[in-house]
């Protein structure tokens, strides 16, 4: 079976407050730490589990991203992936979530596809429509959330989140399939598999190797314009008190300023 | 541009969800509100929408809807995008939806918008208001023409009620191939009681070794569900024994995002602040002021939380009653 998994170099969210450039009102990614997204690196290990418990497959990592994505590649080589994908191009800066899907799309269209993985959503972003559009762009179903996941023949069963518990959902392959964060444990590499990495297929695709227009992507084909980037009020500073035996009102109080109650 | 809003409202047992009856009242109040609703009640619902705001309601009654997921209700919108457009797709965050406006984002080639806490028109310009981290706030717009989908932020808008307001009700025929049937349910199962699991609450109170003992460890529950939230616990008291390490949040632990995290009785060592840090909001309760974890708290109270916590659920379950 040949098992994809989408996956994204973010800033470190253990070490750096994510910032938005004013003049770019894109995610500040210069002189900060990046590292694989933690939740790929859940998602990576609920592939190799699955590749090396149904047997005779693949794992294939691919990204979207500047040159510096391959280290996080590397990562995820390291981890037990079998070999990696990585479009890099100026021209996809700013990308938008469609463009994302559009250009991972195009990457899986060229291959043999049987399962695609991706996170429920990225660490940095969070919107989560990325993995979705990939599967209509590829025109394959799509099951999200998921806690659990089994191949049974030319199916996928799933344990799929939901509000108040879980659904239990099944669709053919291939599909699309997104792990809820923290769902798997994540495989730390090992001396043995970072050395191997180096060994293991690496391709670099650009735009034009896809077949994609510079124009469709990146800043220039972006359906969404930042107008402004302001501070929020009160939430820079926190706010702290004394109990003075009103705390449960102000804390209530502070609940309700923020729409949580 | 029309300033017509459309909105997805979701059943649950049939009955109109909240969360998409806010988004609703809130589409009524920037221009004309249209709802759609699908499922097997969906015709019993749609005469009732005007209530909360639709000018007109889009109604298929079908158990397809029900059945299977995602593609059944993105054919449909798709084919109603192909005969109106509205200026905005606006939609609650919910897991179903979001999985519906990820692939009618790519299918009509829209502008998407998500985690917005307000929008309003300024002339003909939508401003979509998004929070950025704890620090910023950036307003967004589509530059270019055709419906946008904006995915709002759960509980930005309050239930607005519109008196003696009725809908117009259009009910839909679309035919669907095997194509759309392919998600299928198989199985549903309801945790109700015990809460939404700690990874996808949206709230979660969390507890640690300010509360003394295991046996206090019920005051972190009980606020826990008066805010329909989960418990979490520090790897401090989980190695102790008091909880299964499915509580534990933290580098060795689970790692959690709520909209809400209330630390209780927690310093906010590393090891847990990189489990909880990504919260939108922290409140946190400490004897010790010097504790880290007022460092990242957006609201913090230097006092004991076993005299705090229970005046806490009172107050919260006094105030979401009222």
């Amino acid at each position: 079976m040949k098992m994809y998994v989408c996956i994204k170099q973010i800033p470190d969210p253990n070490t750096v407050v994510s910032k938005l450039d004013p003049n770019t009102k894109r995610l500040v990614r210069s002189g900060v730490s990046l590292v694989l997204d933690p939740g790929d690196e859940s998602t990576i290990s609920a592939a190799i589990k699955i590749r090396d418990t149904i047997g005779d497959s693949e794992v294939t990592v691919v990204s979207m991203g500047p040159a510096s994505a391959q280290e996080a590649m590397r990562r995820a080589l390291a981890m037990g992936a079998d070999r990696a994908i990585l479009v890099t191009d100026p021209a996809l800066a700013g990308s938008d979530a469609l463009s994302t899907a559009r250009v991972l799309a195009a990457v899986l269209k060229k291959e043999e596809v049987d399962l695609v993985f991706c996170s429920t959503e990225s660490t940095d972003g969070y919107t989560g429509m990325v993995p979705g559009g990939i599967a209509e762009f590829l025109g394959l179903p799509q099951l999200t959330f998921a806690r659990e996941v089994t191949i049974e023949g030319q199916k996928a069963v799933i344990k799929r989140v939901t509000a108040t518990g879980y659904q239990k959902v099944e669709c053919p392959l291939p599909a699309v399939v997104t792990i809820a964060s923290g769902a798997f444990e994540a495989i730390y590499p090992t001396m043995k598999g970072i050395m191997g990495a180096k060994k293991k297929p690496f391709t670099q695709l650009s735009l034009a190797d896809l077949g994609i227009e510079t124009s469709e992507v990146g800043e220039a084909g972006a359906r969404e314009r930042v107008m402004t980037i302001g501070s929020a009020e009160a939430r820079a500073a926190g706010q702290v008190i004394k109990e003075e035996g009103n705390s449960a009102q102000a804390i209530a109080d502070f609940l309700q300023r923020y729409q949580l109650l | 541009m029309s300033n017509t809003i459309w909105v997805l409202v979701e059943l649950e047992n049939g009955q109109p969800a909240r969360s998409s009856l806010e988004v609703l009242g809130k589409a009524a109040q920037l221009g004309r509100a249209e709802a759609i609703v699908f499922g097997t009640n969906a015709s019993a619902v749609a005469s009732t929408l005007g209530e909360y705001g639709a000018s007109k309601v889009y109604a298929h009654a079908d158990a397809v809807y029900d059945s299977y997921l995602t593609l059944p209700a993105v054919d449909t919108i798709s084919d109603l995008l192909k005969q109106h457009q509205p200026a905005i797709l606006l939609l609650a965050t919910t897991y179903d939806i979001r999985d519906i406006a990820a692939r009618l984002n790519v299918r009509h080639n829209m502008g998407l918008i998500t985690d917005a806490t307000d929008l309003q028109f300024d002339g003909d310009t939508l401003q979509v208001t998004v929070p950025w981290g704890g620090e910023t706030v950036v307003t967004a717009t589509f530059p270019k023409q055709g419906t946008g989908i904006v995915l709002t932020r759960p509980k930005a808008f309050g239930l607005e009620r519109f008196e003696g307001k009725t809908a117009e009700v259009e009910t839909l025929s679309p035919t669907f191939n095997a194509e759309s049937q392919k998600i299928k349910i198989l199985e549903r199962i309801e945790l109700q009681s015990e809460g939404p699991s700690l990874e996808d609450a949206t709230v979660i109170v969390a507890g640690g070794r300010g509360l003394g003992k295991a046996e206090n460890f019920h005051l972190v529950e009980d606020l826990a569900t008066a805010l329909g939230g989960a418990a979490g616990a520090t790897r401090a008291i989980v190695d102790a024994g008091w909880l299964p390490y499915s509580y534990q949040i933290g580098q060795t632990g689970k790692t959690v995002k709520p909209n809400l995290y209330i630390g209780c009785g927690i310093s906010g060592a590393i090891q847990h602040l990189s489990g909880m840090k990504g919260s939108k909001f922290i409140v946190a309760i400490n004897k010790d002021e010097n504790a880290p974890i007022f460092s990242v708290a957006d609201f913090g109270v230097v006092g004991d939380a076993l005299n705090i916590l229970p005046q806490l659920t009172e107050e919260v379950k006094k105030r979401k009653a009222q």
